[in-house]
């Protein structure tokens, strides 16, 4: 096992793949380069979180002000969108981890290091063998299988607000009905745009980071690697955030256009 | 022309052609919501939500010709 610099690992050309490194594997079940980040951005996140709130203050200062700024204002804003206290309490903290669990995994791909510390490995490419570097990390939202799980979860959320609160009965209702053959045909549309959410929400994610992801790396192979990279990462800041945003912002209203009475 | 190829030459006018009528849509989003803060400066955040939104759901077209695009190549 050796680690290497990234001028190494430059030399070995660009290397642009849709299916994530497997590690190792732990009773068949394939630990991959992008699934160690998800565990690397929820540490980061616990600790964060730990050290946040380990002496809260009356008067808030620095780290906690700044928290309180985040959690208040988004808090607010899912109150105003929902129009009820209680609701707000209740999908408050499913929204909130979205956004800063997406956002953290975003900004965690962008950090020096990832895809480029790793280990070399050999593997067998057109027919010859060839030692290829591993990396430990990669940006996670390249990976469809992580961002199908946060669309799976934001999914079973929406439809589970629906039934709990409007009843199994009345919920359905949106999608089957037998009021007229125009409700029954909308209603099939309404399931059919229903399951394409999960489509949309897996693979925005994914599309936006993938192709930041390799921007980057073309760019990183043009002229001048020091300079050119550097608005371009900054852009990638930026996507990262709004990706975030719109996922959170997606499932909260979503959730609104769930709960809502059918008329 | 080889399987490949073709493959190949499919996928990059699947994504290419799909994402041309998001990227009118989102204009226009952009546009108009540019036009509703210059009218309504007070109303800032809650016309760039509501445009985040509209964005998204027109993003999500583009999202499906990248789908197809994917298809195409691998399936």
């Amino acid at each position: 096992m050796t680690l290497i610099p990234t001028a190494y690992a430059a030399s070995e050309g660009l290397s642009i793949h849709l299916a994530p490194e497997v590690l190792t594997t732990v009773g068949g079940l394939p630990i991959t380069s992008t699934l160690l980040t998800v565990w690397l951005t929820m540490v980061v996140l616990l600790i964060a979180s730990f050290f946040g709130t380990r002496r809260l203050k009356l008067v808030p200062g620095g780290f906690q002000n700044a928290l309180e700024l985040l959690i208040g204002s988004v808090y607010d804003y899912i109150k105003d969108v929902l129009e009820s206290e209680k609701l707000a309490k209740r999908f408050f903290p499913l929204i909130m981890t979205i956004f800063l669990f997406i956002l953290a995994m975003n900004w965690m791909g962008l950090l020096p290091g990832v895809d480029s510390i790793g280990i070399y490995s050999e593997v067998e490419s057109h027919g010859e063998a060839a030692s290829k570097l591993v990396p430990f990390f990669h940006p996670p939202a390249t990976d469809l299988n992580i961002t199908i799980a946060f669309a799976l979860v934001a999914f079973v959320a929406i439809e589970l607000a629906g039934v709990t609160l409007l009843g199994v009965w009345k919920y359905g209702g949106k999608f089957i009905n037998f009021h007229s053959p125009l409700a029954f045909v909308i209603g099939l549309i309404e399931l059919l745009s229903e399951m394409a959410r999960l489509i949309s929400f897996s693979f925005r994610l994914f599309g936006n980071i993938f192709a930041g992801k390799t921007l980057l790396m073309v760019v990183m192979f043009l002229a001048t690697p020091y300079v050119l990279p550097v608005p371009l990462i900054a852009y990638e800041l930026f996507v990262g955030f709004i990706q975030a945003f719109i996922f959170a912002i997606l499932t909260l209203y979503f959730i609104k256009i769930a709960i809502e009475e059918p008329h | 022309m080889e399987v490949e190829a073709m493959k190949a030459l499919a996928m990059a006018i699947a994504a290419g052609v799909g994402v041309l009528g998001p990227g009118i849509g989102i204009g226009i989003l952009a546009g108009k919501a540019l036009e509703a803060i210059g009218r309504n400066p007070e109303a800032a955040g809650k016309v760039q939500a509501t445009m985040f939104i509209g964005i998204a759901f027109v993003e999500a077209l583009a999202i499906f010709a990248l789908v197809v695009a994917f298809v195409i190549k691998f399936a």
